[in-house]
Order: structure tokens, then sequence, then C-alpha cells
């Protein structure tokens, strides 16, 4: 019986952990392209589930067209966020960009929850049926498909990167922003793409979440969860943020499961990741992928 | 940053000593006796509710002057500045619960106890900086959150801990007339304390680490000392603050130190501007006061077609929170020196008046 239960945990820690990575990697996109710290993440992730849920609920679409409508729609948030907010502040400390993000965080959570309330609402239902039986696990049908959503984003973003033209311009102002720029890379359109697709992917990771557990500001909190995996991966690796996130879901998981089991105090699953962070920050501060800062005088 | 000195011109410096005063000239001297004496007559003439909010300027302000300290003047970006506050909180309730010793000296000990703990998260704390700082702090904010909801025996657990009012000589400050005098004593002993420990050679050396730490090491600072020093100091203001607040309410509950209320702290310095004693305490009052006047605007659009609209008045606490993320970056874009700045300007255009420069 215990041990079921810390394969099921395992497993439900591995899909949530693709997720996390997810979120992780959309986050380093923009830290990579623009150096800007984006606090804010979570709150990409609120408002793409939210607007999806609202394309859903209020107009009945079918769900394809709704999803599409909320990636154009989030492709023109983070362009306008970027250009709005974060233009002005090139070049300024970094706590103000900090504090910035952690404004824009508090102000779209407010208004997410004026508009739609601060209760849960579930998703209307997209799959068919309830769970599948996979080697004897029960596997909810959501989880399984947001596991391979998860992979699909993956596997695009490395291909995009790989293959694309602004791939390579993305790559090229990440390793040096002044050496792109006089080479003809335009850092606008870069800043704007990076923006852009880290409000998509984040607002597809936000539709997932919220077809597996309901809509509700709690989304938010993924946004804050995103640190340790980044923190553990190298602030500016997206191979970093992937395993990153991979890392702390199944570390949440094991952590609830000892918790359960033989503890018994309770809300380990919230805090361990952090206990995790400070750890890592204080053995290996730029993580197992990240660049080491070096500075000269 | 830097801007702070830009002095109107004919203002010279012509001695060290001058350089180093508190205050820039005798009028700023007589100004702030005079500010300080209108407060102590204030409660004659307002009603005790400006006086509460008064009250949470004080305690506001001496916490955000302990951020200003550590963020404005070190350098070091902290995102966990309320659970030092609601340490301080507790230490004091549970220094008077537990060792019945009196309120009255509670206060500067649980800042003391709170200065500690600060130091002991300093000694991580200094090993990070800028940005990583910012997430450790982050981290540490929600393990000290979760650390106060199961140490029952400091805080109450979710019972939270009652603090006695406040009692010198038999007499009891409860009323809020009464308790404001208290504030405004532990308000101007914290901002003198402030402004001289940055006169001070290890208040030049925080500048030093802030304005260029591997210049500041070369010349012979030792940055770990000041790092975890300035975390002290910091939490001391913040312990202070905590203290005062938990006498005030009477009663600390574990969820009122929660991230937003980091997020205020943050917000308050960053309004007030910087590395500016000063404007430690015009941001607190800016931030104390915003909700209140978002209150006061949607009360007043009662009843208009926009409140029909929206639906405002159900809608008070999400805009109240609102406006606190909207102020934050509407500063950081438009005014990002802060009050601080503005207000020396306004003197300066006062003093050169009719001329420009």
């Amino acid at each position: 019986m215990a041990f079921d239960f810390l394969v099921q945990l395992l497993v439900n820690g591995f899909i949530i952990g693709l997720l996390y990575g997810v979120v992780a990697m959309s986050f380093v996109l923009i830290y990579k392209s623009s150096q800007v710290v984006n606090f804010a993440q979570g709150e990409f992730l609120l408002v793409g589930a939210w607007a999806c849920w609202w394309l859903l609920a209020k107009f009945s679409m079918p769900f394809y067209m709704a999803f599409l409508l909320t990636l154009l729609f989030m492709m023109l948030f983070g362009i306008l966020v970027q250009i709005i907010i974060l233009k002005p502040l090139i070049g300024e400390p970094i706590i103000s960009i900090i504090m910035v993000t952690i404004g824009l965080s508090i102000f779209f959570q407010a208004i997410m929850n004026w508009m739609f309330g601060v209760f849960t609402e579930p998703f209307p239902q997209i799959f068919s049926s309830e769970s599948l039986n996979i080697f004897g696990l029960n596997v909810q049908t959501a989880y399984l498909m947001s596991g391979l959503i998860s992979i699909f984003i993956m596997i695009s973003f490395a291909l995009f990167f790989k293959k694309s033209k602004l791939g390579l311009a993305m790559r090229a102002t990440a390793f040096d922003q002044q050496a792109a720029q006089s080479l003809g890379v335009s850092i606008k359109q870069v800043f704007a793409a990076a923006w852009a697709i880290s409000a998509m992917v984040s607002a597809v990771a936000g539709v997932v979440f919220g077809i597996v557990n309901g809509i509700s500001s709690g989304i938010a909190f993924m946004g804050i969860k995103v640190f340790p995996a980044v923190i553990l991966g190298g602030l500016d690796s997206v191979l970093g943020a992937i395993l990153g996130g991979l890392v702390i879901g199944l570390l949440e998981h094991l952590a609830h499961y000892i918790d359960v089991q033989f503890l018994n105090i309770g809300n380990l699953i919230r805090i361990a990741p952090f206990y995790a962070l400070i750890i890592i920050l204080m053995i290996k501060p730029y993580g197992f992928f990240g660049t080491k800062d070096i500075e000269r005088v | 940053m830097n801007l702070k000195n830009s002095r109107p011109c004919g203002d010279f410096r012509t001695s060290y000593h001058r350089d180093m005063s508190m205050f820039d000239d005798k009028k700023g001297f007589y100004l702030t006796c005079l500010g300080i004496l209108f407060l102590i007559f204030s409660p004659l003439f307002l009603d005790s509710y400006l006086i509460s909010l008064l009250i949470y300027i004080g305690f506001y302000g001496i916490a955000a002057l302990g951020l200003n300290i550590l963020v404005g003047f070190t350098g070091q970006i902290s995102v966990g500045h309320a659970v030092f506050f609601g340490f301080g909180a507790f230490a004091s309730a549970w220094l008077n619960n537990n060792f019945a010793i009196p309120v009255f000296f509670c206060i500067p000990l649980a800042a003391i106890l709170t200065a500690l703990v600060g130091l002991l998260f300093g000694i991580p704390a200094a090993r990070v900086k800028g940005l990583y700082l910012a997430i450790a702090t982050l981290a540490a904010q929600f393990i000290m959150e979760d650390f106060f909801s199961r140490a029952s025996w400091f805080t109450g657990g979710v019972d939270g801990a009652s603090a006695e009012p406040l009692k010198i000589f038999g007499i009891f400050f409860d009323t809020d007339t009464k308790y404001f005098f208290i504030v405004l004593f532990w308000v101007v002993i914290s901002f003198i304390l402030a402004t001289n420990i940055l006169r001070t050679r290890d208040g030049r050396a925080f500048l030093a680490v802030r304005d260029h730490y591997l210049s500041a090491e070369m010349m012979g600072i030792n940055l770990t000392k000041y790092r975890i020093l300035s975390f002290g100091i910091s939490s001391f203001f913040a312990g202070l603050g905590g203290a005062l607040y938990g006498h005030y309410l009477n009663f600390v509950s574990i969820e009122e130190f929660n991230i937003q209320l980091s997020i205020t702290f943050l917000a308050m310095i960053i309004i007030g501007g910087l590395g500016s004693v000063r404007g430690s305490i015009m941001g607190a009052a800016f931030m104390v006061l915003l909700p209140e006047i978002m209150d006061w605007l949607t009360r007043s659009l009662a009843g208009t077609p926009i409140d029909n609209a929206l639906s405002l008045s159900e809608a008070i606490p999400f805009i109240k929170e609102a406006s606190i993320g909207l102020v934050i970056i509407l500063f950081l874009i438009f005014e990002p020196n802060g009050l601080a700045y503005r207000w020396g300007q306004i003197r300066a255009w006062f003093k050169l008046y009719p001329f420009s420069y």
C-alpha cells in the first residue's frame, strides 16, 4: 500500500515537474534574452488560464478555437508588457527591475480576482474519460495529456532555437547583445519575441494546470515555485530549467510522502522546494548548468 | 541614486565637519524640531482615526527605515522583511507573557532579539548578492512563515499571541492618543539613530559596498562583515516596528506577516526614495494613506454610472491591492528617485526663487 502510494506520488511529481519545467523554461527565456527576472511569471499563467476559461464559458466556443485565441491574446499581452513597462527600465539597477515585475504581479493578481472572483472555477470537461489504467496505476487523462503537452512544448522549443532564424537571433542576443546588434539583429524584435513566446508558453501551462486542478489565484503560486527550479538548473540554462523543474516536482512529492508516512508535520510539500533552494544557493549558487559570473575590474 | 546629492548652486560645504552634519543647514534643523512639536500637539486637534493612521505610519516607517538601510544603503535586496517585523512582534509578546518583563523594556529587547536573528540570517545571505539574494530571501520568507505557524510555544500557532498594552508608572497606554506618544518617541529615536549610524565609518562602508563592492573590498572594507552587520541593523529596526505594532493591536496573528507585507515595505522605500532616511517615512506615509485614498475615491464615486458599471463598492479590497501594484510600477517608470528627491527639488526651488539655478 505504502509502495503504491509512493509510486503514485512519484508519477504525479513527474508530471507536475514537467509543468514546472515548462514554466521555468519560459522564465529562463525572458531572463536569458532581456536580463529581466520575471516575478510575474505566475500571473502570466493566471491571465492565460482565465482568458481561455472566459472564452469557453461565456461564448461556448470549441476548445481548440478558444485555445488559439488565448495564444494570440497572450502574444499581444506579452509584447505590450515588454514595450510599456519593461522598456523604460532598461539599464536601471536590478532592484528596479525586480520591483516592477513584483508590482506587475500584484496588479494582475488583483485585477484577475476582481474580474473572475476568488473562488476556484472548474474547466469545462475536455477529455472524454476520467482516468486511464497504466501498469496498474490510475493516471488521470488530464495529467497524462499535460505531460504530453509539456514534452511537446519542450521539443518545439528546442527545434525553434536550433532551426529558425529568430531562434538563432535570440541565441545570439543572449550570448552577446552588442555583437548581435552590430551584426544586424534587431534587439527590439528579440525582446518582444522573447516576452511573447514566454507569455504564450506560460498560458499553455496555465490552461493545462487549470484543466487538471481548476482555476484559482493559486495558479500564480507556480510563478514562485519556479525559482527553486531555475536556481537548481542555473538561471540562464533552458536545459537546466527543465531538469530543475523535474527535480523539484519529484522532490516535493517525495517530501510529501515522507511527511505523510513518517513525520506528520504537514505542509512539507509546500515548503520543501524552498529549503532546497537555500541549500542549492549555498553550495552551488550558479546552479548545475548556469554560467558563472566572473567580474573584472 | 547619486542624484540625491545634487545641491542647488551656491550651497558650498567648506569643511568636512559641515559635509557630515546631520542637517543640511540651520533651517532644516528648525523645521524638523517644528515638525516634531507639531506632532506632539497634534492629538489636541486630530481625531482618533487620523491619530491611528499616524501610529501606523510610525511603526511602518521604522521598519521601512530598517529595510532602507539594507536595500538603499548597502544594496542588499531583501524580499523577506515582513518576517523580521513579525518576529519582533512575537518576540515582544513572548517576552512579556513568559518572563513578565514590563512591556516598556520588552520593545527594545525584542528589537535586539530580532537583530540577533537577522545577524544569523545574514551569515548565509552574505555569500550571495543581487538577484540571488532576492530569491534567497523570498525562500526565507516562506520558510519563516511556516516556522511561525509551527512554533506554537513562541507564536501561539494558529491562535496567535496576545500582547499586553504598554504600561508605565501604572498608566496604561491603551488608547490611540496615548500610544501615539510612545510611537513618536521611538520614531524620533530610530531616525536619529539611523542618521547617525550612516555618518560613522560603518555607515560610509555600507555606501561603499553598495556603490562598488569590488572596489570597497580592495579599499580594505570587510564585505562579509558589513553585509551581515547591515542585515542585523535592518532587522533591529524591523523588530522595533513589529514590537510597537504588536502592543498597539494587542494581538499578533501569524497571517499578517506574509509576502504582501514584505512587498509593501519594499514599495515604501522605492516610493520614498532608496538611500534616503527621510524618504523611508515619506514612503510609509504614502503606502498607509494610499488605501485610505482609494477607499475615499470609491466611496465618492458611489452611485455614479462608473460605480454601477464596475460594481466598485464590492471590489474595494481588489482596488486597494491593484493600486499598490500600479503605484510601484508608475513610480519606477516616472519617479525612480522617489519622493525624497522630489522634496529636495521643491526645497531647492524655494531657495533659488526667482532664479532657476
